[in-house]
């Protein structure tokens, strides 16, 4: 909390652009011994961008460098790799692991840095013949794991581990090392239960008590006012707020972030599936997906609902639309409109009329190397054959550039897409707009039943409010009956009619999205509810 | 100024380079004695021979089959075109259009067939192709040997049987394009008009296919076979697909290459056809998985005028005849150079 004296850290003016992008506009802030800042934005906003710069990571050097400046106790630096931030007592953990995982949990916290025994090979024939001092590594690596407050077997491979240990961890190997002044956390409760997190975040509070000044970034805008001192938000490059977080809210936040108004009360609809015809059953559907597979599904779904189909991960849920497309092995019966569709050929599912966005963006979803307008038109095209002009009396059929821009530009335009133009690479932009880029390509192609999969992972709140209200808008301007894939259950109870939800691969009970929260846990962990819930 | 810092990098620098080196040898031709218009006369031959086969490259890259390094098998096919038509006896320009034709259902057949194999071992299609087309070439050299070919201008004079290893087409379809609308001005300057056209046209069809659904279809297949799945495209047909275009373009660029060079090589001719072909095609900037005709054109007259200008050239500088060797030492190393080029895209 030590407010006094020169500031340990302080960024100047920077500025970056990625493909003529400008992601960083101007950026200054500081950071002081013992501090524990929160920094908080959309995705793309810039968050990471900034923190890559500060960890001197390569991707920046090799995309043409910064403008600005960086001032390490007073001294102004510059990296030309993380080693060189690390040395300065930078410490980052990433999202993602970068754990070895059949070493133990102290090998990898002090892994290259571990404590030697001299012996008289390594006298004589150099330093790579030194042992290792495990009794050493042990006591160091103890110390670090007792410093978070919880409870590591430092003996037990990192690969065998749940991922909260492994973030534990990570965030060890980090405090290990003695000189570390700044430790940067990205999303560090992400993959954390809610008792592993506050046990974090009371850990990162005794870190500051010790005088590491701490970069928190979260999604979780409840932890970063409780933990933080001075709360920053970034959007569109630039930090719009440095506020001190106590008395601030969740809401006044997210307004930061968004710069508009965050919709938190969703309006339920009332909408009586009972009434409407069914459009889509699926009888004893089995799916083969590795990690989520289906056993046994019955499901209806009706014309013009919003059927929510949620569950904890590996249960499931995943493996029913990737089935019904025919991405995976499946058997069983898939009934639209009275017509029975053939599994395992993605063809005749999309023949029907029924289309699916994937949770999986990048594998599945886009061409990450081809235009948007390509991403957006080719699924019409080869399905409705859409946007083709002939040529020759109908010999000969061509793209229609202009079509496919002017149905591109549409969408860019509905959804908000941020690109510099239709031209521009789909792997170029952010995660959130490479979702709208997905679903622009499902409405292109007008289907009757939409499939979508986790449409909102991985991207930010004002995203994630536009993604859940594109859909919304799309049942109801045309009609088209959505199901929906979610694991987060408050998502799908703001968006859906009804939700089924999976446990062991097969529907656990179907409930409205108005019941209240515990019945929904209660179906997910207990499994099996009464036969007669699930038919209604 | 931007305009122009904008076309280099769309063009980018490795072929302004490789191009202002070809200048530079169009520049001192002439202080060494050697006539500039012969000089670019025949790299517009040579660029009309290859430019085919260059093209032979495109389908396969874009369905993300690789490089064609299987090209001989498709030469094979135009082989047995070519001979075919000379055994039964067709003469004149006509029969070229007959070589072409019996070539065609070689080249679907084999195509096919290799097609087929290279949707078995995705991932690997490349070091595949290489042994598809050794391999067939050593199967070849034994029924070039075995097969009742009768014609006499073609057969061992001594036994009555089994094919010469370099067959004439003078008399068949030897500058059957070539001669077509051919133009000259001065001594040593001519313009094979017919055989640029046929280039032309082909290369518009290719540009053509890649602009309807099915050729759409299969640049998305290469681009991100996944997606092109889950936008109910069977892969695996799109890829054999472009294998037989592939397979045809090859088996049509080796008898365009017949007519203007003059003979046909059989046994260990279709060799090392592949290289100069995946060559041309990476030095005009297309990668692994992304090519345009532009690429191939590019690729080909800097290849090419490369490798003809450069022997003659070092040749009539140092005064003696190394030429082959010269020839040689460039081809591998603009092979080498390409090679190492692999993964740089445009487009």
């Amino acid at each position: 909390m030590a407010q006094s004296g020169a500031p340990l850290l302080e960024m100047r003016n920077i500025s970056k652009s990625y493909f003529g992008n400008q992601v960083l506009n101007d950026v200054n802030f500081t950071l002081h011994r013992g501090e524990i800042l929160g920094l908080v934005g959309e995705n793309g906003a810039g968050k990471s961008t900034l923190m890559n710069i500060l960890f001197g990571m390569d991707v920046i050097q090799q995309t043409g460098g910064f403008q600005g400046k960086m001032v390490v106790d007073g001294i102004e630096v510059h990296y030309h790799s993380s080693f060189d931030a690390i040395a300065d007592g930078i410490g980052m953990v990433h999202q993602e692991f970068s754990l070895l995982p059949d070493f133990s949990v102290a090998e990898n916290i002090v892994l290259n840095r571990e404590p030697l025994f001299f012996s008289f090979a390594s006298e004589v024939f150099g330093q790579r013949l030194n042992t290792l001092n495990r009794k050493e590594m042990d006591k160091r690596s103890k110390a670090a794991i007792d410093k978070l407050g919880f409870s590591l077997d430092a003996a037990s491979a990192v690969g065998t581990m749940p991922v909260g240990h492994k973030q534990f961890t990570e965030i060890a190997r980090e405090l290990s090392k003695e000189s570390i002044k700044i430790l940067i956390l990205d999303e560090p409760t992400a993959v954390l239960t809610e008792q592993e997190a506050s046990i974090l975040l009371k850990a990162i509070k005794g870190l500051a008590a010790e005088g590491i000044a701490v970069i928190f970034i979260s999604h979780r805008l409840q932890e970063v006012i409780d933990v933080c001192d001075t709360v920053v938000v970034m959007r569109d490059g630039k930090i719009v707020k440095e506020e001190p977080a106590k008395g601030l809210s969740i809401k006044q936040i997210a307004h930061w972030m968004v710069g508009r108004q965050v919709d938190h009360e969703s309006t339920h609809r009332i909408f009586d599936y009972k009434k409407s015809p069914v459009i889509l059953s699926l009888e004893h559907l089995w799916v083969d997906m590795p990690g989520e597979v289906v056993r046994d599904v019955n499901l209806t779904v009706h014309q013009g609902e919003i059927l929510g189909i949620g569950g904890l991960a590996g249960q499931g849920k995943l493996g029913i639309p990737n089935g019904a497309m025919g991405l995976y092995p499946a058997g069983g019966k898939v009934i639209f409109e009275g017509q029975e569709i053939e599994l395992n050929q993605p063809k005749k599912f999309l023949d029907a009329g029924m289309a699916f966005v994937s949770e999986d963006r990048r594998g599945v979803g886009l061409l990450l190397d081809e235009s948007l307008d390509w991403n957006i038109s080719f699924a019409a095209m080869q399905v409705n054959g859409k946007y083709l002009k002939p040529y020759l009396w109908n010999l000969l059929q061509w793209r229609d550039e202009k079509e496919i821009k002017k149905v591109s530009n549409k969408y860019i335009d509905a959804l908000q897409i941020k690109c510099t133009s239709s031209k521009q690479k789909a792997k170029e932009l952010s995660g959130g707009n490479q979702q709208k880029v997905c679903c622009a390509k499902a409405f292109a192609l007008e289907p009757r039943l939409l499939f979508v999969s986790e449409p909102t992972r991985g991207i930010d709140i004002g995203a994630k409010a536009l993604v859940l209200q594109t859909l919304r808008e799309y049942n109801q301007m045309s009609g088209t009956t959505i199901v929906m894939v979610s694991s987060e259950l408050e998502e799908l109870r703001s968006a859906c009619d009804r939700i089924a939800i999976v446990t062991d691969g097969k529907i656990a009970g179907i409930l409205p999205a108005n019941a209240p929260s515990e019945e929904f846990g209660v179906l997910m962990v207990a499994g099996s509810k009464d036969e007669k819930e699930t038919d209604a | 100024m931007k305009k122009i810092l904008q076309f280099i990098r769309s063009f980018g620098w490795p072929r302004i380079i490789i191009g202002l080196f070809l200048l530079s040898l169009f520049v001192i031709a002439p202080f060494v004695g050697l006539s500039l218009s012969a000089s670019l006369s025949d790299t517009i031959t040579r660029f009309g021979m290859n430019g085919i086969m260059v093209l032979a490259m495109v389908p396969m890259i874009h369905s993300g089959c690789g490089l064609n390094f299987g090209l001989p098998l498709g030469i094979i096919a135009g082989l047995l075109g070519g001979t075919l038509a000379i055994e039964f006896n067709f003469i004149g320009p006509f029969s070229f259009f007959m070589a072409l034709l019996f070539a065609t259902p070689f080249a679907l057949l084999f195509g096919y067939g290799y097609g087929k194999l290279l949707n078995r071992v995705k991932g690997g299609e490349m070091i595949i192709a290489t042994y598809v087309g050794f391999s067939s070439v050593a199967f070849m050299c034994i029924m070039w040997l075995v097969l009742p070919y009768r014609h006499p201008t073609m057969v061992w004079g001594y036994a009555g049987k089994g094919l010469r290893t370099t067959i004439s087409t003078e008399g068949f379809y030897w500058r059957s394009l070539s001669r077509f609308l051919e133009f000259k001005i001065g001594p040593n300057f001519s313009f094979p008009t017919g055989m640029i056209l046929f280039f032309a046209l082909i290369a518009f069809l290719v540009w053509a296919f890649f602009h309807t659904k099915k050729g759409t279809a299969m640049t998305a297949v290469g681009s991100n076979s996944v997606f092109a799945r889950a936008s109910g495209i069977d892969i695996d047909k799109m890829r054999t697909l472009s294998v037989v275009m592939s397979t045809w373009l090859a088996a049509a660029g080796i008898l365009v290459y017949q007519q203007s060079f003059g003979f046909i090589q059989l046994y260990m001719g279709p060799f090392y056809m592949a290289l100069p072909a995946v060559s041309a095609i990476l030095i005009g900037g297309a990668s692994v998985n992304k090519a345009s005709i532009a690429n191939v054109i590019a690729g080909t007259f800097l290849f090419q005028g490369i490798l003809t200008m450069t022997p003659s050239v070092m040749n009539s500088m140092i005064q003696t005849d190394m030429s082959e060797v010269i020839r040689i030492v460039v081809s591998n190393g603009m092979i080498l150079y390409a090679l190492t080029r692999k993964a740089e895209a445009t487009r």
